[in-house]
């Protein structure tokens, strides 16, 4: 029971910095990535939990989940269900190429202290606004820090060959741009990804690698890597399976009035055996 | 591709028939007699890749072509190599390529130079690979590199060990 408690808090601790809402790991998981056919669909859950891949915490609740179609036209995701601690949608892929499937989010977060205690904006299920920003942030406070940041989480789905379209960056907040195609990761072959800030290379962004299954093993046996001037990173796979990745950037190029910049992203990637 | 014939017995008569006709490049396929509770026949895939790995011909791809809804397709990709060097990119079925699933036994497969599907085979080093998937089953995939053309006969042979048993390609000058 003590390890319950110990484990988000130490967790919560160490993604401090970033001051994310959820200190807890979540993400959007394919039940596959690869498909033949037509007509298909893939199921997909979203949870928040720190258990890679099972569902024990909470269930993720989107504000802006999107299906990017193979030509870069939106759709919905469908049959979305809640539950307590999973949310499960499905993808109709009625077109052959890469689907790309996320919520992202850019903005201003801020952390003060009034009357000795903490506040942030947004807070815990808030979604940023431009008007909420200048309505709850005051402009001088106690250890007042004001951030630019952006959060992205996604997963791709591919039916036939793999396409590009859809893993055009934005050049908002942090985001993946494939090196390797991310549906196309086999284990025996090291894959390289490049991760941009705003649209530029984000050197120094820090990845944290790990394979489904951890409660079937002893260890997190995470890959690590930080991104080089290109903003590039190559991983070397450890072994087949669906991967949560999670990648974190940090620098003082902000826009006013923030002070520092962040980006956090997740992908969940599968790897398939050579 | 011509389907000549099915079983041990038969492909044994057939071997020597095949001597008078003077085929250029034939691949003989087992599929083992499995116990098993449930079975499906095997996916199978059959194909010719260069040195740099590059598809250069599909000879053959079984699958359950007849299924309504080409649901059917929905298996390809779990022959996983062959789905990503080629299958992804091609349009099924295709002609004189894909075919019904066949169940155990060994079949022979003849194919002629300058026709399809080995119209574009050029003097060099490749390796034939021959994979099979089962639903509710395993994968296996093997490989036997080859030269070609041969200035004399050659039999190349590989053994399978799960969802494949003999594997045997004969190259004829």
């Amino acid at each position: 029971m003590k390890m319950n408690v110990l484990k988000p808090l130490l967790l919560g601790a160490l993604v401090a910095g970033t001051l994310s809402a959820e200190a807890h790991r979540a993400w959007i998981l394919p039940q596959e990535t690869q498909l033949s056919g037509e007509d298909r669909w893939v199921g997909f859950e979203a949870a928040v939990s720190n258990d890679i891949f099972v569902a024990n915490y909470h269930a993720v609740r989107f504000n802006d989940l999107t299906v990017l179609q193979p030509d870069g036209d939106k759709s919905e995701a469908e049959n979305l269900h809640t539950g307590k601690y999973r949310t499960v949608f499905d993808v109709k892929l009625e077109d052959e190429g890469t689907y790309k499937i996320f919520t992202a989010s850019n903005g201003m977060r801020a952390m003060w202290e009034e009357d000795g205690k903490r506040r942030m904006y947004p807070g815990r299920g808030e979604q940023y606004t431009e008007e909420g920003f200048a309505e709850n942030v005051p402009e001088k406070a106690d250890k007042l820090r004001v951030m630019q940041s952006s959060r992205r989480m996604e997963t791709f789905v591919t039916l036939g060959g793999p396409t590009t379209e859809t893993l055009q960056p934005t050049n908002k907040g942090l985001e993946l741009v494939p090196v390797t195609h991310p549906n196309d990761l086999y284990s025996g072959e090291q894959a390289t990804f490049k991760f941009l800030i705003d649209g530029e290379p984000a050197e120094g962004a820090e990845l944290t690698a790990i394979r489904e299954g951890t409660r079937y093993r002893n260890s997190q046996d995470e890959i690590s890597a930080v991104a080089d001037k290109k903003g590039e990173v190559k991983l070397n796979w450890k072994g087949a399976g669906r991967y949560f990745i999670e990648v974190e950037y940090k620098d003082d190029k902000a826009k006013k009035p923030a002070t520092e910049r962040t980006g956090s992203y997740v992908t969940v990637l599968e790897v398939l055996p050579d | 591709m011509k389907l000549i014939t099915s079983g041990l017995m038969a492909v044994a008569t057939f071997a020597s028939f095949a001597q008078v006709q003077a085929a250029d490049l034939s691949v003989s396929i087992e599929i083992p007699e499995l116990d098993v509770a449930e079975y499906h026949k095997p996916y199978v895939a059959v194909w010719i890749e260069d040195d740099r790995n590059q598809v250069v011909s599909n000879l053959a791809v079984w699958y359950d072509v007849d299924m309504r809804n080409a649901e059917g397709e929905k298996w390809l990709k779990d022959m996983r190599q062959w789905w990503r060097r080629s299958g992804r990119s091609l349009e099924m079925p295709v002609d004189g390529v894909s075919g019904a699933t066949y169940g155990p036994g060994a079949y022979e497969l003849e194919f002629t130079p300058g026709k399809a599907p080995l119209a574009d085979l050029k003097p060099g080093d490749y390796r034939l690979r021959v994979e099979a998937a089962r639903e509710v089953g395993g994968r296996e995939l093997i490989n036997i590199p080859f030269s070609w053309p041969q200035s004399s006969e050659k039999k190349l042979e590989e053994q399978g060990s799960s969802e494949l048993g003999a594997i045997e390609l004969t190259i004829k000058p």
